[in-house]
């Protein structure tokens, strides 16, 4: 039952195979069993979800359903639950619980979806192998002494180990596609402004944009088709129509350009990685797509600039975090100033602080226009390279991370090998594209994905790519060993 | 040495939207604390800012008003800070490109010249909140209520030279805003704050002192009190051999003295970049061309047309015009009582004298200008003289009706019935032979002042109501 596709459960649920609180059941059981070797889990809903799911039950008995309806899924736990704590893996929120929904949380509500709890990530999204939560670590179910990628990685283990059928996640640099990649599952981030960031716990504002994980491009296009929309409550949300992404799933690929950055193929990538990768673009050629090798010549400037930008937007998206109004607060303070330095020394882990000092810095006096400045005019450079690609090509391919899943503490001494993790991810989201991440490949039994990037609200062109290869492969059904059963 | 006082203003503007800047909340003062604070207005976790339409709409007014370019591409910064009434840990505010660009306004001054002051430009941001340190037991309190107040800073450029320009400046800011209808405008409720740059130099020197920033000045008086006492401070130490530091201090209404603020919050590096929730905001050509032509008549223009249209002096007409109500008021009156001198007279001197007493404004003036109007005709017809006027004024604010009313019931009209006012003048004549006799004998340049005594002495019989010039008249004949 664990095994289903969304479409699957969708089907069953119709046809009264089985009822959403059996499989919502099923998937609690089994999250009993596994989540002691995996933690990809900072809250679980048992009782709620339970709950939602007998709702759902009642309006798949009346005819009332959407894709969704008795689907159990996961939330990353960076999105805001009304009386449900919204952590963000961090000692900061550990016991926050906020006042209001997230929009990705009441659309997934009115979409009848069965939330089955809240998944951990890095603290504050900073991180790119869920060593940073607070909460612990989550395992990668193919390898328990390997990270799962991050910030993403909870809902990326829970998809991977069969804990949720499907998950909602958040992307800045590369945090769903980097663990979607390292826990051989699918993952979309769409197009900045596609899916509203109300009720998103900021962590890098021009950048930070929420998208599905799934085991399917197929489960992706239907948790997208419910997260999308356009919310006047995010400045930044953009009134695009919301297409029907299942509806051209199956198009040909015959005519279709795929553009190969030669950049993204440089040193860096495990050569073994760098096979899986040509075998699943030559499958590409085998379906009628054409490769044309483009440039993307900033795109080594990528990380320096994200890791300007980025830390610059959190310095200040995190400076609410001061103990006045909710979440840390030290004991006793001595007076105002103390308040804030313990409660925050106390709140923040390591990374956290990392990224405010070098945010902070770079916005300072004196460097504002060597850092801050050169940085975004460097943005918009990388920003042309992808525009002048796409006048050749309908999408771009190529490797989502230059290694397979990597073992714990192995980059947690070195902040900037642990950048490294999304120099192909990255500038995808300084240009504000969308990208997915899918499975192509094994390296020593860990997985490996290949990424598609597409053109501004181009989703249904990479999902269609991403489905036709899943129909033509099967990297997508392979589950880790020891969760198949 | 001779010194001249060089001052700057920034001005801030409660706009008077229904909701906040960046959120829905009420914009509404004296509630319970937080109760017009939402989530975004507390800076949970996960809100985000939406510009609220009408506030870009007022800053606009107030742009076109005062003849500034509008940057019909504005953008919004975050200005990074901790402060406990501060929720984000930043203000949102407008640093390289604010909405209003560069202007001029107009002051008048008491001699009836004129100056023009430049507006370096005007921006849009949110207000702080307010910390409260009384009832706390050694804690404070914070209340977010005004929290995203939207705010217009208005920064002139150095060009006032005394305290009575600045004074005249801030006047006639309150006359634009409150014109536009953006603002209320009060200033002992916050809703307009001033901070005062101010600078000495010898004069003739071209180039500026070391200014200090003055903040905490919350009315027009404590304007010229607060510039005056930093002005005597800053030419007593240079002329101690001392130097000014650029500064900024607060001042004391009570002790009438400006203090410096702890260097700590003096020596913030704000960090100010591009806020990433706000796109910038785009105002087309058609929404700046409909709020052009939508603005009411301006202060300076109805100044002019003041002077042009009923003969005033340019500084009675500023007086009037500093308010909208008060220049209807006036016209209003002038209309109706045909001699827009006398009106301007009575509006601004008896009137403006009361109001002030009783430390009320226009709209809760208890004489309508059509009552003033029809007092005024009634010294203009001879009636009333102008003396029985004032008792007649004074009954009115008390409550106790219109002017013909009050003549009636008290009987105050005025005698120029010639044959009464004759009976009066002979039984002063006859009562008083010796004063004639005196009269009669002394030499024609003293007469005129010897009348006085006749006159007085008859207007006393007459318990004030015979008309002066009749008795005059009257008067000179007999004798």
């Amino acid at each position: 039952m664990h095994n289903l596709t969304v479409a699957q459960i969708s089907q069953g649920l119709a046809n009264g195979e089985f009822s959403s609180v059996e499989i919502t059941q099923h998937f609690l059981d089994r999250t009993n069993r596994l989540e002691p070797d995996i933690n990809a889990y900072i809250t679980r809903l048992n009782d709620a979800a339970l709950v939602d799911a007998q709702k759902a039950d009642e309006q798949i008995a009346a005819g009332q359903t959407t894709a969704l309806t008795g689907v159990p899924f996961a939330h990353k736990d960076i999105f805001c639950t009304q009386g449900v704590k919204t952590t963000c893996g961090s000692r900061m929120l550990e016991n926050f619980i906020s006042p209001y929904d997230a929009t990705v949380v009441s659309n997934l509500k009115s979409a009848g979806a069965v939330c089955l709890g809240k998944t951990n990530m890095d603290e504050f999204a900073m991180g790119s192998s869920t060593e940073t939560s607070y909460f612990g670590k989550t395992m990668n179910p193919w390898d328990l002494k390997t990270v799962p990628g991050g910030s993403s990685g909870g809902s990326a283990a829970a998809v991977a180990a069969r804990l949720a059928p499907i998950a909602t996640a958040t992307d800045t640099g590369g945090s769903i596609r980097q663990p979607a990649s390292l826990c051989g599952i699918t993952g979309l981030k769409p197009t900045y402004g596609r899916v509203s960031r109300w009720g998103m716990i900021a962590f890098a504002s021009s950048m930070d944009q929420a998208g599905p994980m799934g085991k399917t491009a197929e489960d992706c296009a239907l948790l997208l088709q419910a997260m999308a929309s356009y919310d006047n409550k995010d400045s930044t949300s953009i009134n695009h129509e919301v297409p029907d992404y299942s509806a051209s799933l199956n198009d040909s690929l015959e005519n279709l350009r795929i553009g190969v950055p030669k950049e993204f193929f440089e040193q860096g990538l495990d050569p073994k990685v760098a096979e899986q990768v040509q075998n699943a673009l030559s499958e590409y050629e085998k379906l009628g797509a054409t490769l044309v090798d483009i440039e993307l010549p900033n795109s080594r400037l990528a990380v320096p600039t994200y890791y300007v930008l980025a830390p610059a937007e959190a310095s200040a998206n995190l400076s609410r975090f001061d103990g006045v109004r909710f979440g840390h607060r030290c004991d006793d303070p001595v007076d105002l100033l103390d308040m804030y330095c313990r409660s925050r020394a106390e709140g923040f882990g390591e990374e956290v602080k990392r990224r405010i000092m070098i945010g902070t810095y770079v916005l300072s006096a004196g460097y504002y226009d060597a850092y801050f400045r050169k940085a975004q005019q460097v943005r918009r450079l990388i920003k042309n390279d992808f525009d002048r690609a796409f006048d050749h090509v309908d999408i771009i391919a190529g490797p989502t991370c230059p290694s397979t899943a990597f073992k714990f503490g192995a980059k947690t001494d070195n902040p900037v090998e642990m950048y490294l993790e999304d120099i192909y991810t990255i500038s995808v989201n300084l240009a504000g594209l969308p990208g997915m991440s899918l499975p192509c490949g094994h390296v020593n039994r860990l997985p490996v994905g290949i990424q598609l990037i597409g053109k501004h609200f181009d989703e249904t062109r990479i999902l269609n790519a991403a489905h036709r290869f899943q129909m033509a492969t099967d990297w997508h059904t392979h589950a880790p060993q020891g969760v198949e059963v | 040495m001779s010194w001249e006082t060089v001052i700057g203003l920034e001005i801030h503007v409660q706009l008077k939207t229904k909701s906040k800047i960046f959120s829905g909340s009420a914009v509404d003062f004296g509630q319970e604390p937080n109760t017009n604070a939402s989530a975004i207005d507390l800076a949970m976790p996960g809100t985000l800012p939406v510009v609220n339409a009408e506030a870009m709409r007022m800053a606009t007014r107030f742009g076109l008003a005062i003849d500034a370019p509008i940057n019909q591409k504005s953008v919004f910064e975050r200005k990074n800070y901790f402060y406990p009434d501060l929720p984000k840990g930043y203000q949102t505010t407008q640093l390289a490109e604010p909405i209003v660009g560069p202007g001029i306004v107009t002051i008048q001054l008491e001699d009836s010249s004129s100056k023009d002051v430049r507006i370096h430009h005007a921006h849009l941001e949110e207000d702080a909140g307010k910390s409260l340190h009384e009832d706390f037991h050694g804690m404070s309190g914070i209340d977010l209520n005004r929290a995203g107040t939207p705010l217009i800073e208005i920064v002139s450029e150095p060009d006032m030279r005394s305290p009575e320009e600045a004074i005249a400046f801030l006047r006639q800011i309150h006359a634009i805003i409150t014109y536009l209808g953006i603002s209320d405008g009060e200033m002992s409720q916050g809703s307009m704050r001033c901070d005062a740059n101010v600078s000495v130099r010898p004069k003739g020197q071209e180039t500026l002192g070391t200014r200090t920033e003055l903040k905490n000045i919350n009315s027009f008086r404590f304007v010229e009190r607060a510039i005056n006492v930093e002005v005597e401070r800053q030419i007593d130490l240079i002329e101690d051999g001392g130097r000014v530091v650029q500064e900024t201090r607060l001042y004391d209404s009570d002790k009438n003295e400006t203090r410096s603020m702890r260097s700590k919050e003096v020596a913030n590096d704000y960090r100010y970049f591009p806020c990433p929730d706000l796109l910038p905001v785009v105002l087309s050509d058609e929404f700046v061309q409909t709020e052009r032509e939508n603005l009411p008549e301006l202060p300076i223009a109805k100044q002019a047309r003041f002077v042009e249209q009923h003969g005033l002096s340019a500084y009675d007409a500023s007086v009037l015009t500093q308010d909208r109500l008060t220049a209807d008021y006036f016209e209003t009156a002038a209309k109706a009582c045909g001699d827009s001198k006398l009106a301007a007279n009575w509006v601004s001197v008896e009137l403006a004298a009361l109001l002030n007493k009783n430390d009320l404004g226009i709209a809760d003036c208890p004489i309508s200008a059509d009552n003033l109007a029809q007092l005024i005709q009634r010294i203009m017809d001879g009636t009333i003289s102008g003396k029985i006027a004032k008792s007649i004024f004074e009954a009115m604010w008390a409550g106790e009706g219109s002017p013909d009313k009050i003549i009636d019931a008290k009987g105050l009209k005025q005698v120029s019935d010639s044959g009464a006012i004759e009976a009066m003048v002979e039984e002063v004549l006859t009562n008083n032979q010796q004063q004639v006799d005196n009269y009669r004998m002394a030499a024609p340049d003293k007469q005129p002042k010897m009348l006085g005594f006749f006159v007085g002495q008859v207007m006393k019989i007459s318990q004030g109501q015979a008309n002066p010039g009749e008795v005059n008249r009257i008067l000179k004949e007999k004798l």
